[in-house]
């Protein structure tokens, strides 16, 4: 499998994975169980994964609280939340395969929260009508990336840790393989490959307030773009209601839904509970009327008993949940440090520990905040994209032949707004279909991949060229820079002229990204890795914000100020991205149609 | 990043070096605001003064464990170390963890846990059990849970002084793999067993329980108490429990997975 004849260290697979959070691992332990040689490419230690900090659950209709829970209903649940710009296939799929997704994941070790009868506990969310999350306390995500870790290790996946894809190969438009580098060494590596699977998460380091970690950088959705994939939604940025807003060093950090979910009641300064007067009157009905009627609901779900209460109006779909923050702190309203308070302190501490634990944690050694005892300060962050590269709904399938997109680098599944414990899933349910696809493809794959030396040439020189220039442009004043223009230009609320001044400079900074310049060694040098990614930041940019300033509305998570309404006119329509020439082009295409049945599972 | 309205400075020496390098411990002063973490000054020194800084960090969230390293000698994550929180006088000392080689600066070569972590039998169910065998009580899975909130910072491998005096040639697992045995071992539905593993291969025998890993747990898991004690006594119930040597003894049987002696070919 490995060749070492050629100038570069060289590992062919039929599967090559680039990604190792949930979404890679589910692929590449599918892939391996269809017989495929499987290459997992990741460029942090394996288990590090942005998986790892997911913390309120894995949403699936298991029916163990809610009996009367069903896939229609989370397919119902999920098309409302993404405003109908789902891909509605992805949404179907979605909700009929994560119950099994789950339950598998019990079968291969995982050791969910129980309920009284001894089934996996559910837990409520904003936007699902039922208690629908599989979870371990806070640290679901945690539990799902060990458990895949250890099945996916006994697979015999072969696992490059480190390693970051710079380019990926192609012939005659046929995806071929990926280029990259080690991290340790600086060295370069080739794996050609019969198929690849993307499944590098998101973009949220583009800007300044994120609960995302250094490694989204956006690398696989440029990566497809590059490689002539078509990007959709890519105006569709979640901003989670809730991160930490102090101390400075941890402004960001997610402050799981959960909390919410257990029944965390969020005030203005004043003490006013500010979600009652943010709830959209067509929901409103799925909302309890009064503080009385939320506090029995907390206290049924408390003591694991059924209710006929409905749900607390802080159980709204992030998009409306972080506008409504939003808006009170600039309208005066908020905290000391710019945020909003989210309080739970009336439950039960021991109840809030074991429930919450890893918040609890969180808050006491980071903030000196007991959550037990008072309310944390919370604010908006940037968390997911639900745009990202187009799939085919059954296989993953991107539009470059032998490309496959899953998990947050992929578009369609979440439309306009994603809910949350709707991720965990969707990595499950389409990793798995991704791989038996991609294994698929490979085994009736006959050519041998075969890079072009002289692509492999040119890839390397690109990956080498800011060295020769020691005084170019800082890659992290470039990155700052980058973060700045997101966070004030396209963040929250959107206007034409913010965006075609965000266009602007994001031109100049990609001028100034040409005479980037690093110095020391390749061995572990953050800069240089930095200088890559950057290169990846920008194209994502650009396409968010080219995506936004298309879209003449506000719908889900993108909202225009100088557009406060959604048009009936762009209720059909995706924003597609893709490289034409060397520019990039924007267009609106039609949203699949819907059949008649599932469309009556909606309206009714 | 520092707070304008307040901050002050603050010295640090922070480890720079490569494997063919002696290495040195390189000054920084580093301004200090509300709230920060060690992870946060390594990160303006490399914005600011060091931009080939090798920094091993995720998360920021203590929730990863990737950014482990030494802080005034002491294993620690940087990402949830407060600068309040160490002597305010002096400088604060940040080096690499020392059990396993040097890669670069803070960041070492920790593929010798991920070779240990193969070496386990995974987690093996009994085939075609019915749904109503994967129904638990939720005070019987706690103790799993436990084990299994461990996020594989690798501080327990680095305090460890088998580990540390014997850089990981010895034949013990350490104990964040022992963790994860006492996990697979107490799952209600898990059917193998890795007793004869633990005492060869494993070296369970080497820890004599100086309890160093539980004090570095940044997840305050009771690694000695709940995990490492319990796998000591079933190993010692089945290889020197004078009863079950003798029953043994008499009815030539051996311990589960046990080869006959002069084949076993590990």
């Amino acid at each position: 499998m490995t060749d070492e004849s050629g100038p570069y260290e060289t590992h062919a697979h039929d599967v090559l994975v680039i990604g190792a959070g949930g979404a890679g691992l589910r692929a590449a332990i599918e892939a391996a169980a269809a017989g495929a040689s499987v290459g997992l490419v990741c460029k942090s230690l394996l288990g590090k994964a942005h998986t790892v900090m997911a913390e309120g659950g894995i949403a699936a209709a298991l029916g163990n609280v809610a009996a009367q829970d069903t896939w229609q209903t989370h397919f119902r649940d999920t098309m409302l939340g993404g405003k109908m710009l789902n891909n509605w296939r992805m949404a179907q799929l979605h909700a009929q395969e994560a119950p099994e997704r789950v339950r598998e994941l019990e079968r291969w070790g995982a050791v969910f929260d129980r309920t009284r009868d001894g089934r996996i506990l559910q837990r409520p969310f904003g936007g699902h009508t039922h208690p629908r999350l599989a979870h371990v306390g806070d640290r679901t995500g945690l539990e799902m990336i060990r458990t895949l870790q250890d099945r996916a290790v006994a697979s015999g996946i072969s696992v490059y840790m480190e390693c970051t894809t710079t380019d990926l190969l192609t012939d005659g438009g046929r995806i071929t393989g990926a280029f990259g580098y080690w991290r340790t060494t600086g060295d370069v590596v080739v794996f050609p490959a019969k198929a690849v699977i993307l499944a590098t998460g998101g973009i949220g380091r583009a800007y300044q307030i994120t609960s995302n970690s250094w490694e989204y950088s956006g690398d696989g959705l440029a990566l497809a773009y590059r490689a002539g994939a078509q990007l959709i939604d890519m105006e569709f940025v979640q901003f989670h209601p809730t991160g930490m807003v102090w101390p400075p060093g941890v402004r960001g950090l997610l402050v799981t839904e959960a909390v919410r979910g257990e029944g965390g009641i969020l005030r203005n300064r004043d003490g006013e509970r500010f979600m009652w007067t943010y709830l959209p009157d067509d929901r409103r009905h799925e909302y309890a009327e009064s503080d009385e009627e939320a506090s029995r609901w907390v206290e049924a779900l408390s003591a694991g008993n059924p209710t006929d209460a409905r749900r607390p109006p802080e159980l709204s779909t992030r998009d409306n949940v972080a506008r409504a923050i939003y808006t009170e702190v600039r309208e005066a309203r908020g905290s000391e440090h710019g945020g909003v308070f989210l309080d739970i302190s009336y439950l039960p501490p021991d109840h809030v520990r074991r429930k919450l634990p890893s918040m609890y944690e969180q808050f006491k050694e980071l903030a000196d905040v007991d959550i037990t005892a008072g309310p944390m300060e919370v604010g908006p962050t940037t968390h997911y994209v639900m745009g990202g590269v187009r799939v085919d709904a059954e296989t993953g399938a991107s539009t470059a032949p032998g490309l496959f997109a899953v998990g947050e680098v992929s578009g369609g599944m979440h439309g306009a707004n994603r809910l949350g414990g709707n991720s965990l899933s969707d990595l499950l349910v389409f990793g798995q279909r991704a791989g038996a696809a991609a294994a698929a493809l490979a085994a009736e794959t006959t050519a041998v991949p075969d890079p072009d030396p002289a692509v492999l040439r040119q890839a390397e020189a690109d990956l080498a060229a800011p060295f020769d220039r020691p005084r170019g442009e800082d890659p992290y004043r470039i990155h700052a820079e980058l973060q700045a223009t997101m966070q004030s230009l396209v963040g929250i609320f959107r206007t034409s002229a913010d965006l075609e001044l965000a266009i602007e400079q994001l031109a100049g900074l990609q001028a100034r990204w040409e005479g980037i310049g690093v110095s020391g060694s390749r061995a572990y040098n953050p800069g240089w890795n930095l200088a890559f990614e950057l290169q990846s930041m920008l194209i994502c940019s650009e396409a968010v914000a080219r995506s936004a300033l298309q879209r003449t509305e506000s719908r889900g998570a993108h909202a225009r100020l100088d557009y406060p309404d959604a048009d009936p006119k762009w209720a059909g329509r995706n924003s597609a991205v893709a490289l034409d020439g060397d520019a990039m082009r924007v267009t609106a295409e039609p949203l699949l149609e819907m059949p008649a049945e599932l469309r009556s599972l909606i309206t009714s | 990043m520092p707070n304008a309205r307040s901050f002050t400075f603050r010295h640090f020496q922070v480890f720079r070096g490569t494997a063919e390098t002696d290495g040195e411990m390189v000054r920084y002063t580093v301004p200090v605001g509300d709230g920060m973490v060690v992870l946060d000054a390594l990160h303006w020194i490399q914005a600011n003064q060091a931009p080939d800084l090798a920094v091993r960090w995720n998360c920021k969230a203590a929730k990863c464990g990737s950014c482990g390293a030494e802080v005034n000698g002491r294993p620690s994550l940087t990402c949830k170390t407060r600068l309040s929180d160490l002597p305010e006088h002096e400088p604060i000392r940040v080096e690499p963890m020392r059990t396993f080689p040097l890669i670069k600066d803070l960041v070492t070569d920790v593929s010798w846990n991920f070779d240990v972590n193969r070496s386990i039998v995974p987690f093996t169910p009994p085939v075609d059990a019915p749904d109503e065998a994967w129904r638990w009580k939720q005070e019987d899975v706690e103790r799993v849970q436990e084990f299994r909130k461990c996020i594989e910072c690798f501080l327990c491998q680095d305090v460890c002084h088998v580990l540390r005096n014997h850089e990981t040639k010895s034949p013990f697992m350490g104990p964040r793999f022992l963790v994860r045995v006492a996990g697979l071992e107490l799952h209600p539905m898990d059917r193998a067993d890795r007793t004869k593993y633990l005492r060869d291969e494993g070296g369970i025998g080497y820890c004599n329980i100086t309890k160093c890993c539980t004090e570095v747990c940044p997840e305050h898991i009771k690694i000695t108490d709940n995990a490492i004690i319990p796998l000591k006594e079933r190993v010692a119930d089945t290889y020197y429990d004078p009863v079950q040597v003798a029953w043994r003894w008499l009815t030539r049987r051996r311990p589960a997975g046990d080869q006959p002696a002069g084949h076993s070919g590990d």
